[in-house]
Protein backbone atom coordinates (compact mmCIF):
# COMPACT_ATOMS: atom_id res chain seq x y z
CA UNK A 1 0.00 0.00 0.00
CA UNK A 2 2.82 2.40 0.42
CA UNK A 3 4.55 1.70 -2.43
CA UNK A 4 0.67 2.61 -4.46
CA UNK A 5 1.36 6.18 -2.16
CA UNK A 6 4.64 7.13 -3.15
CA UNK A 7 4.26 5.51 -6.44
CA UNK A 8 0.89 8.38 -7.12
CA UNK A 9 2.49 11.35 -5.23
CA UNK A 10 5.33 10.49 -8.07
CA UNK A 11 3.13 10.43 -10.76
CA UNK A 12 1.22 13.88 -9.89
CA UNK A 13 4.63 15.11 -9.39
CA UNK A 14 5.82 14.21 -12.63
CA UNK A 15 3.08 15.42 -14.47
CA UNK A 16 3.33 18.92 -12.71
CA UNK A 17 6.50 19.68 -13.27
CA UNK A 18 6.49 18.12 -17.24
CA UNK A 19 3.63 19.80 -17.67
CA UNK A 20 2.71 17.35 -20.83
CA UNK A 21 -0.04 15.16 -21.24
CA UNK A 22 0.99 12.70 -24.47
CA UNK A 23 1.26 9.40 -23.66
CA UNK A 24 5.02 9.02 -24.14
CA UNK A 25 5.60 11.18 -21.61
CA UNK A 26 3.13 9.62 -18.93
CA UNK A 27 4.58 5.96 -20.09
CA UNK A 28 8.15 8.04 -19.02
CA UNK A 29 6.68 8.97 -15.93
CA UNK A 30 5.15 5.79 -15.21
CA UNK A 31 8.56 3.76 -15.54
CA UNK A 32 10.43 6.68 -13.40
CA UNK A 33 7.82 6.71 -10.62
CA UNK A 34 7.87 2.81 -10.75
CA UNK A 35 11.66 2.77 -9.81
CA UNK A 36 11.29 5.15 -7.12
CA UNK A 37 8.40 3.96 -4.95
CA UNK A 38 10.36 -0.10 -5.43
CA UNK A 39 13.65 1.73 -4.22
CA UNK A 40 12.54 4.39 -1.48
CA UNK A 41 9.15 2.64 -0.65
CA UNK A 42 10.08 1.56 2.62
CA UNK A 43 11.45 4.86 3.40
CA UNK A 44 8.06 6.71 3.78
CA UNK A 45 4.39 6.74 4.86
CA UNK A 46 3.96 4.12 7.53
CA UNK A 47 0.51 4.09 7.86
CA UNK A 48 -1.16 5.62 4.58
CA UNK A 49 -4.93 5.33 6.05
CA UNK A 50 -3.65 8.54 8.02
CA UNK A 51 -3.93 10.37 4.86
CA UNK A 52 -7.35 9.61 4.23
CA UNK A 53 -8.65 11.53 7.60
CA UNK A 54 -10.74 14.81 6.85
CA UNK A 55 -9.61 16.24 9.99
CA UNK A 56 -5.78 16.00 9.17
CA UNK A 57 -6.01 17.73 6.14
CA UNK A 58 -7.74 20.79 8.74
CA UNK A 59 -5.04 20.35 10.61
CA UNK A 60 -2.51 20.88 7.88
CA UNK A 61 -4.17 24.12 6.69
CA UNK A 62 -3.90 25.48 9.97
CA UNK A 63 -0.42 24.60 9.98
CA UNK A 64 0.62 26.05 7.00
CA UNK A 65 -0.97 29.27 7.27
CA UNK A 66 1.27 29.72 10.74
CA UNK A 67 3.50 28.14 9.09
CA UNK A 68 3.93 30.90 6.16
CA UNK A 69 2.82 33.83 8.85
CA UNK A 70 5.87 32.71 11.06
CA UNK A 71 7.70 32.82 7.48
CA UNK A 72 7.15 36.52 6.92
CA UNK A 73 7.68 37.47 10.12
CA UNK A 74 11.29 36.07 10.05
CA UNK A 75 12.31 37.47 7.42
CA UNK A 76 11.59 41.17 8.06
CA UNK A 77 13.18 40.26 11.47
CA UNK A 78 16.68 39.26 10.07
CA UNK A 79 16.13 42.43 7.84
CA UNK A 80 16.01 44.08 11.04
CA UNK A 81 19.03 42.74 12.57
CA UNK A 82 21.18 43.19 9.27
CA UNK A 83 20.35 46.86 8.54
CA UNK A 84 20.47 47.86 11.93
CA UNK A 85 23.91 50.01 12.83
CA UNK A 86 24.67 48.15 16.11
CA UNK A 87 23.45 44.67 15.13
CA UNK A 88 21.30 43.37 18.14
CA UNK A 89 22.01 39.92 17.88
CA UNK A 90 22.62 37.45 21.35
CA UNK A 91 23.35 34.20 19.74
CA UNK A 92 23.81 30.77 21.49
CA UNK A 93 22.78 26.97 20.88
CA UNK A 94 19.73 26.35 23.02
CA UNK A 95 18.56 23.07 24.06
CA UNK A 96 14.35 22.39 24.39
CA UNK A 97 12.18 19.03 24.72
CA UNK A 98 10.09 17.90 22.26
CA UNK A 99 7.24 15.30 22.77
CA UNK A 100 6.99 14.56 19.35
CA UNK A 101 7.52 10.76 18.71
CA UNK A 102 7.37 10.05 14.77
CA UNK A 103 10.07 10.69 12.51
CA UNK A 104 8.52 12.15 9.81
CA UNK A 105 6.55 14.58 12.53
CA UNK A 106 10.21 15.33 14.05
CA UNK A 107 11.74 16.41 10.59
CA UNK A 108 8.37 18.70 10.37
CA UNK A 109 9.14 20.32 13.32
CA UNK A 110 13.06 20.93 12.59
CA UNK A 111 12.17 22.30 9.46
CA UNK A 112 9.70 25.20 10.67
CA UNK A 113 11.65 25.78 13.43
CA UNK A 114 14.35 26.37 11.04
CA UNK A 115 12.37 28.86 8.56
CA UNK A 116 11.01 30.67 11.69
CA UNK A 117 12.18 33.98 13.17
CA UNK A 118 16.15 33.45 13.72
CA UNK A 119 16.37 29.59 14.64
CA UNK A 120 18.07 27.28 12.95
CA UNK A 121 18.03 23.39 14.07
CA UNK A 122 21.83 22.17 14.20
CA UNK A 123 20.68 18.44 15.85
CA UNK A 124 18.13 16.20 17.26
CA UNK A 125 19.36 13.65 20.17
CA UNK A 126 16.90 11.41 22.04
CA UNK A 127 14.18 14.06 22.39
CA UNK A 128 16.15 17.12 22.71
CA UNK A 129 16.64 19.50 19.86
CA UNK A 130 19.37 21.66 19.77
CA UNK A 131 18.87 25.16 18.22
CA UNK A 132 20.99 27.97 16.98
CA UNK A 133 19.28 31.00 17.77
CA UNK A 134 20.35 34.42 17.12
CA UNK A 135 18.98 36.51 20.03
CA UNK A 136 18.59 34.75 22.62
CA UNK A 137 15.36 36.25 24.41
CA UNK A 138 15.18 34.24 27.87
CA UNK A 139 16.82 32.46 30.13
CA UNK A 140 13.92 30.38 31.56
CA UNK A 141 14.34 27.01 29.75
CA UNK A 142 10.11 26.30 29.73
CA UNK A 143 9.94 29.95 28.40
CA UNK A 144 12.29 29.94 25.39
CA UNK A 145 11.16 26.28 24.64
CA UNK A 146 7.50 27.81 24.46
CA UNK A 147 8.82 30.72 22.13
CA UNK A 148 11.23 28.25 19.84
CA UNK A 149 8.20 25.56 19.38
CA UNK A 150 5.04 27.82 19.51
CA UNK A 151 2.43 26.42 18.15
CA UNK A 152 3.74 24.01 15.56
CA UNK A 153 4.40 21.41 17.89
CA UNK A 154 0.71 20.84 18.99
CA UNK A 155 -0.37 21.23 14.88
CA UNK A 156 2.22 18.78 13.50
CA UNK A 157 1.02 16.67 16.39
CA UNK A 158 -2.74 16.68 15.15
CA UNK A 159 -1.72 15.76 11.59
CA UNK A 160 1.35 13.70 10.98
CA UNK A 161 1.02 11.65 14.30
CA UNK B 1 -2.18 45.04 -13.94
CA UNK B 2 -0.98 41.34 -13.50
CA UNK B 3 2.05 43.05 -15.11
CA UNK B 4 2.52 45.03 -12.18
CA UNK B 5 1.86 42.32 -9.62
CA UNK B 6 4.52 40.74 -10.99
CA UNK B 7 7.06 43.41 -11.14
CA UNK B 8 5.95 43.70 -7.07
CA UNK B 9 6.85 40.26 -6.46
CA UNK B 10 9.71 39.98 -8.22
CA UNK B 11 11.32 43.39 -6.75
CA UNK B 12 10.31 42.09 -3.44
CA UNK B 13 11.92 38.69 -3.71
CA UNK B 14 15.15 40.69 -5.18
CA UNK B 15 15.42 43.09 -2.53
CA UNK B 16 15.01 40.11 -0.02
CA UNK B 17 17.74 38.50 -1.30
CA UNK B 18 20.21 41.83 -1.03
CA UNK B 19 19.27 41.96 2.65
CA UNK B 20 20.26 37.99 2.70
CA UNK B 21 23.74 39.12 1.06
CA UNK B 22 24.71 42.25 3.18
CA UNK B 23 23.82 39.60 6.17
CA UNK B 24 26.22 37.71 4.93
CA UNK B 25 29.25 40.10 5.08
CA UNK B 26 27.57 42.07 8.07
CA UNK B 27 26.80 39.40 10.54
CA UNK B 28 29.95 37.72 12.40
CA UNK B 29 30.26 34.02 12.39
CA UNK B 30 29.19 30.94 10.72
CA UNK B 31 25.97 30.24 12.80
CA UNK B 32 24.35 34.19 12.32
CA UNK B 33 25.51 33.77 8.96
CA UNK B 34 23.41 30.90 7.61
CA UNK B 35 20.52 32.57 9.28
CA UNK B 36 20.51 35.30 7.11
CA UNK B 37 21.53 32.95 4.04
CA UNK B 38 18.83 30.88 4.53
CA UNK B 39 15.50 32.81 5.77
CA UNK B 40 16.05 35.96 3.63
CA UNK B 41 17.06 34.12 0.55
CA UNK B 42 14.73 31.63 0.62
CA UNK B 43 11.47 33.49 1.05
CA UNK B 44 12.78 36.23 -1.56
CA UNK B 45 13.15 33.44 -4.45
CA UNK B 46 9.97 31.97 -3.14
CA UNK B 47 9.26 35.98 -4.27
CA UNK B 48 9.95 35.66 -7.25
CA UNK B 49 8.78 32.40 -8.36
CA UNK B 50 5.09 33.77 -7.45
CA UNK B 51 6.20 36.51 -9.46
CA UNK B 52 6.78 34.26 -12.28
CA UNK B 53 3.74 32.19 -11.89
CA UNK B 54 2.28 35.58 -11.86
CA UNK B 55 3.44 36.81 -14.79
CA UNK B 56 3.21 33.54 -16.91
CA UNK B 57 -0.38 32.68 -15.28
CA UNK B 58 -1.70 29.16 -15.28
CA UNK B 59 0.47 26.53 -17.38
CA UNK B 60 3.47 25.22 -18.28
CA UNK B 61 6.19 27.57 -16.83
CA UNK B 62 3.56 29.13 -14.01
CA UNK B 63 3.16 25.45 -12.86
CA UNK B 64 6.74 24.47 -13.15
CA UNK B 65 7.37 27.82 -10.72
CA UNK B 66 4.76 26.76 -8.22
CA UNK B 67 6.16 23.54 -7.65
CA UNK B 68 9.25 24.53 -7.36
CA UNK B 69 8.40 26.30 -4.23
CA UNK B 70 7.93 23.83 -1.83
CA UNK B 71 11.25 22.15 -3.06
CA UNK B 72 12.83 25.10 -2.56
CA UNK B 73 11.44 24.94 1.06
CA UNK B 74 13.05 21.64 1.96
CA UNK B 75 15.97 21.31 0.31
CA UNK B 76 16.94 24.77 2.08
CA UNK B 77 15.97 23.89 5.56
CA UNK B 78 17.62 20.27 5.13
CA UNK B 79 21.11 22.23 3.91
CA UNK B 80 21.30 24.70 6.56
CA UNK B 81 21.02 21.97 9.21
CA UNK B 82 23.26 19.96 7.51
CA UNK B 83 25.95 22.69 7.34
CA UNK B 84 25.29 24.31 10.53
CA UNK B 85 25.58 20.25 12.43
CA UNK B 86 28.35 19.80 9.70
CA UNK B 87 30.72 23.32 11.15
CA UNK B 88 29.80 22.75 15.02
CA UNK B 89 31.62 19.01 14.27
CA UNK B 90 34.33 20.68 12.29
CA UNK B 91 35.25 23.19 15.19
CA UNK B 92 33.72 26.42 13.72
CA UNK B 93 34.18 28.83 16.66
CA UNK B 94 30.96 30.88 17.67
CA UNK B 95 31.28 34.62 18.12
CA UNK B 96 32.10 36.17 21.21
CA UNK B 97 29.02 37.83 21.44
CA UNK B 98 27.59 34.15 22.23
CA UNK B 99 25.36 33.41 25.65
CA UNK B 100 24.80 30.34 25.64
CA UNK B 101 26.15 26.58 24.33
CA UNK B 102 24.40 23.66 25.40
CA UNK B 103 25.97 21.68 22.31
CA UNK B 104 29.42 21.19 23.69
CA UNK B 105 27.87 18.90 26.39
CA UNK B 106 25.41 16.28 23.76
CA UNK B 107 28.39 16.52 21.57
CA UNK B 108 31.53 15.06 24.02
Amino acid sequence: MRYVALFILSMVFWLLITFKFSAANIAAGAVASAITAAIFGRYYFYNVYKFLQPRRWVWFIVYLTTFIWACIKANFDVAYRVLHPAMPIRPGIVKVKTTLQSEFARTLLANSITMTPGTITVDIIGDEMYIHWIYIRSEDPAQYTRMVIGRFEEYIKKFAE
Amino acid sequence: MNDMAAIILISVGVLFNIFGCIGLIRLPDMYNRLQAATKCVTLGCCSILLGVLVHFGIGSAGFRALVAIPILFFTATVAAHALVRGAYHFGTKMDKRSVKDDYREAVK
